[in-house]
């Protein structure tokens, strides 16, 4: 078996806000393989974002807190490193991509003010060395007169284009993992269907490693090797992607995959629907977080909180129950 | 589902002036509804999708008087409503009705949610006083909400929870007719379930008639009967639900079923992808004949001449394509 490339073991988040500590992530442990892609699956404030904000040391503190948990890069843990090393390695090492290319971008600055800044502060390019590279990035991503447009503002770019001028950024310097935040969910399918090409072709050409962040189980279907299916700040299933759509065997999975139509019409008829409400996350769960709304819940469901074991090869699940005979697991 | 005709569309333009300048002049307009004709018959839904920006909110919009069409007609039960206004207008109006895609900007946070699913019922004048609140509880029990709810404000709710309090609201004055702007897409997919599957109930109880905005495609073929697909203002395609899903034939309605991902990594292995390229034009300026014609994988000269004739290929099937 490989090295991992990363390995985040019990990571824990809080935010202290004005209604009390919310407990984003509550002890989260996965591995990246060198040029896996791995997809992150959850609804809003599961904690999928915050996960690797955390691991790369990007939460604003205060109010948000890494309590516990390592992040090993390489061997090396992000968390203990100074700010100095840290920031070396989100340049370098590790980059980021988010779901609105707006926000991320300076909307004062040509994009090529803010595509040579890395270049020369990280590469230690010149002027004209950086001024090339930026175009040469920019034509990678598909953007036509990449010397032109690098004298736009982002405003002058549409929201697909902005996504590719922000991918071009990201890969600058040649990172070993691009970890992106939902960075379609903001665009229209065609234009999705781009983006996600576009990070196909580069995967396989520049071999780095992928953390795909969404709720869209789709897109995840035909990208990832693996996936991670968070929920109240915990991993509920980590599978082999197949695996994973075939044989779901946390009931959370189950009804999320029944949830969602299929444009190909497969598997018609009413949805299933998962009543209730996901967990508010004011108190740490000390019981399955989905127990409330699990049909399949038990007594122990409501007082034990499983932990996340290895139930095939490859494949673990936090579950008591299995699903299919609805006895507990052994 | 009967064969009555309950909206028939014709040639609906929508467009929005552009000032400009020290004295405002008119510059150009944004050409978002350009020429729409479809008709919905009485119990059914019909799905309209598009990307952003394609018409298909101003067109729900339009139909419904919020908007004043620009030029073309709309029959509800043979009252073109274009034509009326005021009085004559505001009693056609509780017949229709809408939900809104965002429940968090289209329900007042200083009302209680009593207040706004109750406003309607007190503005037609269909209730008063004790009724009011016997009506409103109804509603909210009918939404599989607490009617004890009534007394609370719209940020104690969740977003689900929300929509279904513009869903009541929406039915408080028992219309025939409900445009469905984006009812889902800004909620978690799990609480999409809940939402469609109470609008599809809610629509056997009373025989609603649903025009459903959406740019999920896969949710669409879920809950549509029909579904029209959009593109810069027109509709370039129409067509009952399973013929236009496994039969598509403008190539931009190809293209946008096959952008679509399936959740089921098998699948996703072996598709073959047609991946458009460039964006959406302008509104503003569209381009010369078929709209499409600047992405399409087959256009021709012909294509940049005339606008393509939003003509029948098969009972039932519209396609505004020269090739189709």
């Amino acid at each position: 078996m490989p090295e991992l490339l990363l390995d985040v073991q019990g990571l824990e988040t809080q935010f202290r806000t004005p209604d009390g500590v919310v407990h984003a992530v509550n002890g989260v442990s996965f591995g990246l393989k060198e040029g896996e892609t791995l997809g992150v699956v959850g609804e809003s404030g599961c904690g999928k974002s915050v996960t690797m904000l955390s691991a790369l040391r990007l939460i604003p503190s205060p109010p948000g807190k890494v309590t516990a948990g390592k992040a090993f890069y390489r061997g090396q843990d992000l968390l203990k490193m100074t700010d100095e090393e840290i920031r070396h390695i989100r340049g370098a090492h590790i980059a980021m991509i988010f779901q609105d290319p707006m926000t991320s971008l300076n909307p004062v600055l040509t994009v090529e003010r803010q595509m040579t800044e890395s270049l020369e502060l990280h590469l230690g390019m010149t002027r004209d060395q950086a001024r090339n590279r930026s175009a040469e990035l920019l034509a990678m991503v598909g953007i036509p007169n990449p010397k032109d447009r690098l004298k736009d503002f982002p405003h002058q770019f549409s929201g697909g284009m902005r996504q590719r001028v922000m991918i071009a950024m990201a890969l600058a310097c040649n990172p070993q993992i691009l970890i992106a935040d939902e960075p379609t969910t903001a665009l229209d399918v065609t234009i999705q269907a781009q983006i996600v090409e576009l990070v196909k072709r580069l995967r396989d050409e520049l071999g780095m490693a992928i953390i795909w962040i969404t709720h869209d189980l789709g897109i995840v279907a035909g990208l990832a090797q693996r996936v991670v299916v968070m929920y109240g700040g915990f991993i509920i299933e980590d599978s082999p992607v197949k695996e994973l759509y075939a044989n779901p065997q946390h009931p959370y999975t189950i009804g999320l995959l029944g949830s969602i139509p299929r444009v190909d019409g497969v598997k018609h008829g009413k949805l299933y629907s998962i009543e209730g409400l996901p967990p508010t996350l004011y108190q740490k769960p000390t019981s399955c977080p989905f127990a409330p709304r699990c049909q399949w819940a038990m007594e122990r469901c409501t007082k034990e909180n499983p932990a996340l074991e290895e139930i095939a090869p490859e494949h673990r699940v936090s579950c008591w129950v299995e699903p299919k005979t609805g006895r507990p697991r052994k | 589902m009967t064969e009555e005709t309950l909206l028939r569309v014709e040639n609906l333009y929508k467009h929005f002036p552009i000032f400009k300048g020290f004295i405002q002049r008119q510059v150009g307009a944004v050409h978002a509804v350009d020429g729409v004709s479809f008709t919905v018959k009485r119990g059914e839904t019909l799905g309209l999708v598009g990307e952003s920006g394609c018409g298909k909110s101003t067109t729900g919009r339009t139909i419904l008087q919020l908007y004043r069409p620009t030029a073309g007609h709309v029959f509800f039960e043979d009252v073109d409503l274009a034509s009326i206004k005021g009085e004559d207008l505001r009693r056609m109006r509780r017949k229709m009705q809408m939900i809104f895609q965002d429940p968090y900007a289209s329900l007042n946070p200083r009302m209680t949610v009593g207040e706004i699913v109750g406003e309607p019922l007190i503005v037609h004048n269909s209730a008063s006083g004790k009724e009011v609140n016997e009506r409103v509880a109804e509603l909210l029990d009918l939404v599989r909400l607490n009617p004890s709810f009534a007394s609370r404000y719209p940020h104690e709710f969740s977003g689900g929870q929300r929509q279904r309090v513009g869903v009541a609201r929406a039915l408080a004055l028992q219309p025939s007719f409900i445009v469905c702007d984006e009812p889902i897409s800004a909620l978690d997919v799990s609480i999409q379930a809940q939402v469609v599957n109470l609008l599809e109930d809610l629509q056997k109880q009373f025989g609603l008639t649903y025009l459903f905005i959406a740019h999920d495609l896969s949710m669409v073929r879920h809950i549509s009967d029909r579904v029209a697909v959009m593109y810069l203002g027109i509709i370039v395609e129409l067509a009952a639900r399973d013929e236009l899903y496994t039969d598509p034939r403008h190539p931009y309605t190809q293209a946008l079923l096959s952008a679509v991902p399936i959740p089921d990594p098998t699948v996703e292995e072996s598709r073959k992808r047609t991946i458009l390229e460039g964006d959406v034009p302008s509104p503003v300026n569209p381009p010369s004949g078929c709209r499409f014609r600047t992405r399409c994988p087959i256009a021709k000269e012909i294509c940049a001449e005339t606008q393509p004739e939003f003509r029948e290929i098969a009972p039932g099937h519209f396609v505004a394509c020269y090739f189709a």
